[in-house]
């Protein structure tokens, strides 16, 4: 049976483990920004936090994907088998990239223009939220895009914690030495990073300051 | 108190054996013993070599710095003692490059200070039309422009409107010219003499530049290695027998072009 025939008779539960797939690598990556920008924002003015929270997600960073899983597993209410495990596991993974160029972003702004921000009278706040910001966003986007791919990629290991996905064709398929099981997971997969991609990419693009 | 009082005569700046000092490996001092007071309502330019000590003055009266011995006083009140906000609310800055904000229009950037100040809108737009026809730039053509999209003249012209928005009693001015071509120089420098001599702000004007100084000047202070050497009216600026007033004038001698 050619994969092209497998892919069509099997095009039901490719779709939902696609969906699937997409849903945890949405949710893992809201939660993953809704815990950089702020956090990336915060450490502009805390230096002691800054060298902490920016080496505490090397480190994550420097986990090897699979052996992450495992050690969630075992901890209390993150842990245990399946989505919720998983879902952490990601965000893990996700939090570098956003959070360095949140910072990279919010500081590297043209120093006269922070200069001028600061002697026309606006708060930190205000510097924060109306000139930092608004600045930094193609930058913050920047790292939102590598690691929404990173995380398509990372979510295909996360079926072998049960979380589901187009991961549990792969390891389906590994498990078999069946090459059209391996392309039903692979394939969708890598079209959905190249679609992030390019989605994420116009945007960043869109949102450049020059 | 939300404002300088414009027409009150205390309202003058006073630095009081000011000096400013960085921790830091050398540990030098950047101002040194400055004792200076600047009358309401003249230009006075603080002229110097690059790295006397003259945009380090400048940041201490708007509370950018705050001295590490005296006092520098803007309106009778230490500037430890003022709420640096309000300060620098009510004192106009203007840099090089005019640092607009490149996410901002034309107009936008103007009304900062005001909508900071939380003006109402119409009365925001007004203000806005009328300082860009004060620096020559219509309010039609301009005002929906991003910075990115001007000229660097238009946009020292738009830094100037931007400074003077919520008419702020006093003007600091860091080299606002210094990165333009001469003949835009010129035509700036003429432009802005005439508008200091109409709005009665007091100015503070940094420049290298002695040309510029003895044309701008009510009264020009020369810095010198971190200190103020001497200080005289324009006119009488170049009579002072200081050897580094010598420096200066020599470098006019040169003639022409771009300042020494």
């Amino acid at each position: 049976m050619t994969a092209w025939h497998f892919f069509v008779q099997h095009r039901a539960e490719i779709l939902s483990a696609t969906l699937d797939h997409m849903g945890l690598v949405l949710i893992a990556m809201l939660i993953a920004i809704a815990i950089s920008v702020p956090l990336g924002m915060f450490i502009v003015y805390h230096k002691s936090l800054r060298t902490l929270a920016l080496g505490t997600a090397s480190i994550l960073q420097t986990i090897p994907s699979l052996a992450l899983f495992g050690f969630l597993i075992p901890i209390p209410f993150i842990g245990g088998i399946g989505k919720r495990t998983a879902i952490v596991a990601l965000v893990l993974y996700a939090l570098l990239p956003i959070l360095r160029n949140t910072y990279v972003g919010l500081t590297t702004i043209d120093p006269a223009i922070l200069e001028s921000a600061e002697a026309m009278g606006m708060t930190r706040r205000q510097i924060m939220f109306r000139v930092r910001f608004p600045l930094a966003l193609s930058v913050i986007l920047a790292g939102i895009r590598t690691a929404t791919i990173l995380t398509i990629g990372v979510a295909t290991i996360a079926a072998a914690i049960g979380a589901g996905g187009l991961g549990s064709f792969i390891f389906r398929g590994v498990a078999l030495v069946n090459d059209a099981l391996l392309l039903a997971g692979a394939i969708p997969a890598a079209l959905l990073a190249i679609l992030a991609d390019f989605l994420l990419g116009r945007l960043e693009r869109r949102l450049k300051v020059t | 108190m939300t404002k300088l009082d414009t027409n009150s005569q205390l309202n003058f700046i006073e630095f009081r054996g000011v000096s400013f000092r960085v921790d830091g490996l050398t540990n030098r001092e950047i101002v040194s013993g400055v004792n200076l007071t600047i009358p309401h309502g003249k230009t006075l330019v603080l002229l110097g070599r690059s790295g006397s000590g003259k945009t380090t003055l400048l940041k201490l009266i708007n509370g950018m710095l705050i001295p590490t011995e005296g006092e520098v006083l803007v309106q009778q009140r230490s500037t430890r003692q003022w709420d640096l906000i309000r300060l620098r609310r009510t004192i106009g800055y203007v840099i090089q490059e005019a640092g607009l904000f490149p996410h901002f229009t034309v107009a936008q950037n103007v009304a900062l200070v005001p909508t900071l100040e939380n003006w109402p809108r119409e009365r925001i737009d007004a203000r806005v039309n009328e300082l860009l026809q004060l620096v020559g730039m219509a309010p039609k053509e301009f005002a929906h422009r991003r910075p990115r999209e001007l000229s660097g003249g238009q946009r020292q012209r738009v830094g100037v409107a931007r400074a003077l928005a919520a008419d702020p009693p006093i003007l600091l001015m860091d080299e606002p010219f210094g990165a333009l071509d001469p003949v835009t120089r010129a035509e700036l420098q003429r432009e802005f003499r005439s508008l200091a001599r109409r709005l009665e702000k007091t100015i503070v004007f940094v420049t290298h530049d002695l040309r510029e100084a003895l044309f701008l000047a009510s009264e020009i202070v020369l810095m010198q290695s971190s200190r103020v050497v001497a200080s005289a009216p324009a006119s009488e600026f170049l009579k002072l027998p200081h050897p580094e007033v010598a420096s200066f004038a020599a470098s006019l001698a040169l003639g022409a072009g771009e300042p020494a």
